[in-house]
């Protein structure tokens, strides 16, 4: 295990520098980037915090569409498997799955909060508003 | 290109086009951003039999020699020759350009303002600006879709729909195959609107010249609103109502709360855009076309993300693009489910 400070407060720190030291000192076409760097870090962070929950919500949305399945127990296992059965909703998307009423509205529903986690992480603002 | 290059030619080319006897060209600067284009200001000061002038002017070129794969770019001269004589506020174009710098080139005057879509929205200054250009935008985009393809056998390269097909699926089609080719990872929002768009292709055939990027980003302003529509590459033959629905699309609104370019009621604008000569307002088909617009904006930031992601490109601004993709995909949302403002 690695000692303090987390990743999270690492994180946090290289965001404050990026956007109150070099923002600060610089203009133009630096200090857009610094403010989009620092911006980034900051999303990392909320990614970071969220993407156990935000996950396993999509996982058990997807179980409710495509079927029961069990979750692959390492992170990363889960992440491909994730891909995978999106990749698979979409096929059927495409191929109609989705132009009956009931599967459309549950559908709707399922996407509605997969995206809403997305903007917690992407664009708090929008996602606070929504 | 370079200054010296261009201050050589444009002089000679500037005293052939207007016939003065000498030119003296002045101020001469490169304006940063447009990879695809590059665009020069110039102050040229005429002297002639009839007096003296000076021409406060824009230069625009390829930036490479050979066919731009866009037609709209080659014609952009006659783009904007054609709004100007129909009355929308546009630069006014000088001369389209000839080959002595091996690269397609035109002039046109300057206009005075900026561009940028956030400073509109926010900026004090503006206030007045805010609430003026609405209708001026209306206006404009009535006059535009006055130009009739019949009537500009110069501009018959520009694409347009393929004949026996509704004129809305050429570009569902081109969107779709470019988010087919692009996409690195699944988007069922994206299938879902893709399938919504097939299954709700307008059937209606007016066509007319259409610009195709009209939105907020793509307008010159001041303090007293609308100097000029630029950006013509995009412009092709289609339906109207497509240019109103890109100017609805949630991101040109720029964080503005209205939905016409973030400064203008719907309502008003069809009204203003009805009374100033444009076809009737056809509320279905302008859907249509904004939700086609969003997920065509949404294409467009899984494409930018993906240059980065190949390598074409290191800047972080194109890698953050690629999760702004969930907004196109929450407006879409909204639209598909009838929820849109």
């Amino acid at each position: 295990m690695q000692d303090r400070p987390t990743v999270d407060e690492l994180l946090e720190a290289v965001a404050g520098f990026l956007r109150d030291d070099v923002m600060t000192n610089t203009t133009g076409r630096i200090n857009f980037h610094a403010r989009v760097s620092s911006n980034v870090l900051e999303m990392m962070r909320r990614e970071l915090n969220h993407r156990e929950e935000h996950l396993g919500r999509e996982w058990a949305g997807l179980d409710g569409l495509l079927g029961l399945e069990s979750a692959p127990a390492s992170f990363d296992a889960l992440q491909a498997r994730l891909l995978e059965r999106n990749r698979d909703l979409a096929g059927r998307i495409k191929d109609g799955f989705a132009d009956d009423a009931d599967v459309r509205g549950r559908l709707l529903a399922h996407l509605r909060t997969t995206v809403h986690d997305k903007l917690v992480v992407s664009n708090p603002a929008l996602a606070a508003d929504a | 290109m370079q200054a010296a290059e261009v201050q050589e030619g444009l002089t000679s080319f500037v005293r052939e086009k207007s016939a003065a006897d000498a030119v003296r060209l002045e101020n001469l600067v490169r304006l940063s951003g447009g990879a695809s284009r590059e665009t020069w200001t110039f102050d040229a000061h005429l002297q002639g039999k009839g007096g003296a002038e000076t021409i406060e002017g824009i230069f625009r070129c390829d930036p490479i020699p050979g066919v731009p794969s866009m037609p709209g770019r080659a014609l952009e001269y006659h783009l904007i020759k054609a709004a100007w004589d129909e009355g929308v506020v546009v630069p006014e174009p000088l001369w389209d350009g000839d080959d002595r710098f091996g690269v397609k080139f035109f002039t046109m005057r300057r206009v005075p303002g900026e561009a940028l879509g956030a400073r509109l929205i926010r900026g004090e200054q503006y206030g007045e600006a805010r609430r003026l250009v609405p209708e001026q935008l209306a206006q404009s985009l009535a006059r535009i879709h006055k130009v009739k393809r019949e009537a500009h056998p110069e501009l018959h390269p520009l694409p347009g729909p393929i004949p026996g097909q509704p004129t809305a699926k050429a570009e569902v089609d081109n969107y779709e195959a470019s988010y087919r080719l692009a996409t690195p990872d699944p988007h069922p929002v994206f299938e879902l609107a893709f399938r919504w768009l097939h299954q709700n292709m307008p059937l209606a055939d007016d066509c007319t010249l259409v610009h195709g990027d009209f939105r907020l980003g793509n307008f010159m302003f001041d303090e007293g609103g609308l100097r000029g529509v630029i950006d013509w590459e995009l412009a092709h033959w289609g339906d109207p109502m497509e240019d109103l629905g890109w100017l609805a699309v949630k991101s040109w609104r720029f964080g503005g709360k209205q939905p016409m370019a973030g400064v203008g009621d719907r309502e008003a604008f069809f009204e203003a855009y009805e009374a100033a000569g444009g076809f009737p307002v056809d509320r279905k088909r302008v859907r249509f076309w904004e939700l086609f617009g969003n997920l065509r904006w949404g294409v467009i930031t899984i494409s930018q993300a993906v240059n980065y992601l190949v390598g074409r490109s290191k800047s972080v601004e194109l890698a953050s693009i690629g999760r702004r993709t969930a907004e196109t995909e929450w407006e879409l949302l909204n639209l598909l489910e009838g929820k849109g403002d």
